[in-house]
């Protein structure tokens, strides 16, 4: 018996937290629609989600380009085939590396701190407090994190996909003797729009996940400090996770076998 | 009780709400009538702020009947809701003060988001409003944060008179005040009520801040309203519960529940 109502205690659980989100969503994407749309706070919230997460997605981009050009040269050395490095950089970093590895960082940069502010707006009364003065929470907080983040992934991503190729580049001229030029050309001749268009639609979902996990949390978060620190550290995990999932599946819509 | 003939600011008819198994509005009826001072009174985890909170239409009900100014609220949302909304100011426990925003916006924002009033007018008549709680221009550039507990309360209570609502909730209007802030917070809200000319529900556990604010008075324990009276008949109420409460004894017919 006990075991029974254990596994319908998880499934319930899991059902509640799966509407409860799913309404969520609803709720926010169509108030994205409906004026009043606060035009600064999502400019605002662009320089915050996007412009401010350069430096991280930069260098973990580069990072990646590098280990990604060295990794490749070995395996495919042990075939003969190392000049196709610059080939499988360019296609690993526009279809997958730069959009998750962008993702995952962002989400535990933005969603963290999405859920801690409007966590601790929630337990202060904040939230309560813009329903009396008349202003939809939904609308003057998730909205535009929302959009921002929409709206920023792919610009992020488009900008992580250049640094990732440069950081192969980079290792792959100055310690595996690769000539700059040839590099450069057989990159440019092998990618395709598809590939980095790709890419660019999943920054963009990954986007989505990232402020919706980080207000859900926020806004159900209860009881004070520490339900905060929960929030923050759901957003986190969630957000990860579901880009991780998400990526998997956009990756079988778009590119079937 | 003879019922006044004119249509109550407020009225709760059969207002139940339960969370869970824990049921924690059992049937309330109270009204607030215009021009009146109504203070809520009782213990911590009793409701009261999920009574205001029904009305203001943050919680939703699980049954019974809310009106304000004789429309029936309830049900209401979106629009309808905001309108309604638009009646109140409220004063938070904490103050709830926007920390993003500076002081004057605060007070001003119920005024540029839900009035559309021009921002440079909203500043003009913030500053007004802070003067009238007591606050010079130079706290309106302030951060929230800087300012001290007693500071906050007063511009929580400028944020709630901004847009001139005809209803004022405060919600625990002195709790976490020292005694001489506490009472300069009840003489600012006796005098800006009778300034205003405006109907007040506040709940509240401290006792000398509800004989202050206060013209009426009802308990509420256990989900419901058990007394309602003048503030005067308060020492005469012959209710060992309200007796209790008032006299802040831990003997009586209240007994102390652990859990919520």
């Amino acid at each position: 018996m006990n075991i029974l109502r254990a596994i319908g205690h998880v499934v319930l659980v899991f059902f509640r937290a799966t509407g409860s989100l799913a309404v969520f969503a609803a709720d926010a994407v169509s108030a994205c629609v409906r004026p009043p749309i606060y035009w600064l706070l999502i400019v605002r919230q662009m320089m915050r989600i996007g412009y401010f997460s350069l430096p991280v997605v930069g260098l973990t981009a580069f990072f990646t380009g590098g280990v990604l050009a060295l990794q490749i040269f070995i395996g495919s050395s042990r075939y003969g085939a190392e000049t196709f490095v610059p080939q499988i950089v360019v296609l690993g970093i526009t279809r997958e590396l730069g959009p998750v590895i962008a993702g995952l960082m962002v989400a535990g940069r933005v969603a963290a701190a999405i859920a801690a502010e409007i966590g601790t707006m929630r337990v202060t009364e904040q939230i309560d407090a813009l329903t009396t003065l008349s202003t939809n929470p939904v609308k003057y907080l998730v909205v535009p994190r929302l959009l921002a983040a929409v709206i920023s992934m792919p610009i992020l991503v488009a900008i992580a996909d250049s640094i990732g190729v440069l950081g192969g580049y980079v290792v792959a001229t100055e310690s595996l003797n690769f000539n700059g030029t040839v590099y450069l050309r057989n990159t440019a001749n092998f990618v395709t729009n598809q590939d980095v268009t790709s890419g660019l639609i999943k920054a963009a979902v990954f986007g989505f996940i990232i402020a919706l996990m980080g207000c859900y949390h926020g806004f159900n978060s209860r009881g004070g400090a520490q339900g905060v620190g929960t929030a923050t550290t759901n957003a986190v995990v969630s957000a990860s996770i579901l880009i991780l999932a998400a990526n998997y599946i956009l990756t079988s819509v778009i590119f079937p076998h | 009780m003879a019922r006044s003939a004119t249509t109550p600011k407020v009225e709760l008819r059969g207002v139940r709400k339960q969370f869970g198994r824990k049921v924690v509005l059992d049937g309330i009826d109270l009204t607030l009538d215009a021009g009146q001072s109504l203070v809520v009174i009782g213990g911590s985890g009793t409701g009261k702020s999920v009574m205001i909170k029904c009305v203001l239409g943050i919680l939703r009900p699980d049954s019974g009947r809310i009106f304000v100014d004789g429309q029936e609220v309830t049900h209401l949302h979106g629009r309808a809701r905001e309108a309604v909304l638009k009646k109140f100011g409220m004063l938070f426990q904490g103050s709830a003060l926007f920390d993003s925003l500076p002081v004057w916006e605060n007070v001003a924002f119920g005024l540029i988001q839900g009035h559309g009033v021009p921002r440079r007018k909203a500043r003009d008549i913030a500053i007004e409003k802070l003067a009238k709680v007591g606050l010079g221009p130079d706290v309106a550039m302030l951060s929230p944060a800087e300012l001290s507990g007693g500071m906050q309360k007063r511009v929580g209570l400028a944020r709630a008179i901004a847009a001139d609502p005809q209803i004022i909730f405060f919600d625990e209007p002195t709790t976490g005040l020292d005694p001489i802030m506490a009472d300069v917070i009840n003489g600012l809200i006796v005098s800006t009520v009778k300034d205003l000319g405006v109907s007040t529900l506040s709940i509240t556990h401290d006792m000398a801040s509800a004989r202050k604010i206060s013209s009426r008075i009802a308990m509420l324990y256990k989900g419901k309203i058990i007394w309602d009276g003048p503030t005067a008949d308060i020492d005469n109420s012959g209710n060992p519960y309200v007796d209790q409460f008032i006299h802040g004894r831990a003997e009586g017919p209240i007994k102390m529940e652990v859990r919520r």
